[in-house]
């Protein structure tokens, strides 16, 4: 590795775009309401494992292409998702060397701060959360979180994404 | 090569140029931007359709492992099953038709004294059917997504609804997909009226698709539980007399001056697959606007 050069961009491209597909799939019935934002985890697996290549300008972007896709308002997601890129890429170097499931505590909090800030913004145009549970997503993420880990760095090993 | 290798390495270290701040500052005032210009102005909705028509194909394809599973669980029921299925619907099928000769009757019989009392006929317009492509976004909105859009003659405003009676309304037409808000929606008011007696209010959305809150009714008027609401065609959006759901709950409470009612939905809202859009007519019983008859008067 004498080089950094971009590579395997594909395999970033697959994996937000089965995030995306899996974010319209509903789980078993109460479960549903832990159903993790796929998207955000996957963000912050390429912003903790390629951080000189996945942004805040990707995180934006993807944000946008989601809002879209759950019909929120424009910039809603984005904004969130600029911030929780934000916060991977201030703490990668402290987070990526724990194993995956303390890595999930501070996703768990990355993913709170995300929920929070979308129903924030929810709230101002006069969508406010009914009861607690819309932080529900988030703990839903900490418990997947390991598992994504463990799928995405072998992806990224296999595949030789850098 | 040497001389590259560690500063490198730097660069994987310190990955986060010290402008960091600054950059997530600009990004987050352009994402407040975006959202402020959508919100108030809706300037943006010509870059929603172009990104909507892309995210086209993502949605139907989001779509598909909730539709494979429905494929499965219909291509490997069973023989019985279907054969029992079978039967059901015909026996329904001529409980429906026998009800159906009786509607026809009535309708003739309800056009003629309505001719003699000189007020409109609401006569169903064109009905489209669409399907579900996506429903939860959110589960705090009840907005569905569905499969036509401005291309196919969908506009903001028109009455959706299924089979057993309304969902709701569109919201946003775009070209190929469209978004309807549901009753239920807590964002949503629907007027209604009392089947039995003929009181009007509102149906309020509460969050939950089991659950409709009608407030401001008097603790002394006569509401009892499973009275059917129909839709009161006041407002203009909603045709006139098409059901909306049956009252689960009636509570007085001495302390209070309204009673505590809620309703159930007729149509399933958590569970819908293929709805009816109503093409938008403007309905004769707006609420102040004197009626306009488009019949010749005899």
């Amino acid at each position: 590795m004498t080089t950094i050069r971009a590579k395997g961009g594909w395999i970033i491209a697959i994996s937000f775009f089965t995030a995306f597909l899996l974010t319209g799939v509903p789980f078993w019935g109460d479960l549903n309401y832990f159903r993790p934002d796929w998207v955000a985890m996957v963000l912050i697996y390429w912003c903790m494992a390629l951080p000189h290549r996945i942004g805040l300008g990707t995180a934006w972007l993807i944000g946008l292409l989601l809002d879209v896709a759950r019909g929120a308002l424009l910039g809603q997601h984005a904004l969130a998702l600029v911030v929780v890129a934000y916060l991977t890429l201030q703490t990668y170097q402290r987070v990526r060397a724990a194993p995956p499931w303390q890595q999930s505590f501070s996703v768990l909090i990355f993913l709170l701060v995300e929920q929070i800030l979308v129903f924030w913004i929810s709230g101002v145009i006069g969508y406010p959360p009914r009861d607690g549970w819309y932080l529900a997503p988030a703990v839903g993420g900490m418990v997947l979180w390991p598992l994504l880990f463990v799928i995405l760095r072998d992806a990224r090993r296999y595949f030789q994404v850098m | 090569m040497a001389a590259i290798e560690p500063s490198s390495r730097i660069r994987y270290l310190f990955a986060i140029k010290p402008a960091a701040v600054l950059r997530l500052g600009l990004w987050v005032a352009l994402s407040i931007a975006m959202m402020t210009v959508d919100h108030r102005y809706h300037a943006l909705d010509g870059l929603r359709d172009v990104l909507s028509t892309a995210a086209y194909p993502l949605h139907v394809l989001m779509q598909l492992p909730t539709d494979t599973r429905s494929w499965l669980s219909e291509n490997l029921a069973g023989r019985t099953t279907l054969l029992e299925e079978n039967a059901r619907l015909r026996e329904k099928q001529v409980f429906l038709n026998v009800q159906l000769q009786k509607l026809t009757i009535l309708e003739a019989e309800n056009r003629r004294l309505r001719s003699l009392l000189e007020s409109a006929v609401n006569t169903p317009g064109r009905v489209l059917i669409a399907e579900l492509l996506a429903v939860d976004f959110d589960p705090y909105r009840h907005h569905i997504l569905l499969n036509r859009g401005r291309k196919h003659g969908i506009s903001v405003g028109q009455p959706v609804l299924d089979q057993h009676g309304v969902i709701g309304q569109i919201v946003h037409a775009d070209p190929l997909t469209s978004t309807a808000i549901l009753i239920t929606d807590p964002n949503h008011a629907l007027p209604i009226q009392l089947n039995r007696t003929g009181l009007r209010t509102l149906a309020r959305g509460t969050g939950n698709f089991q659950e409709l809150d009608l407030p401001h009714i008097p603790n002394n008027e006569d509401v009892k539980v499973g009275d059917l609401l129909v839709t009161s065609g006041l407002g203009g959006r909603f045709p006139r007399g098409y059901p909306v759901g049956t009252v689960t709950k009636v509570e007085f409470d001495p302390g209070s001056p309204f009673a505590r009612i809620i309703a159930k939905p007729i149509a399933q809202l958590d569970r819908i697959r293929e709805v009816m859009l109503l093409e938008s007519e403007p309905t004769a019983s707006t609420v102040d606007a004197a009626p306009v008859d488009p019949t010749p008067k005899p």
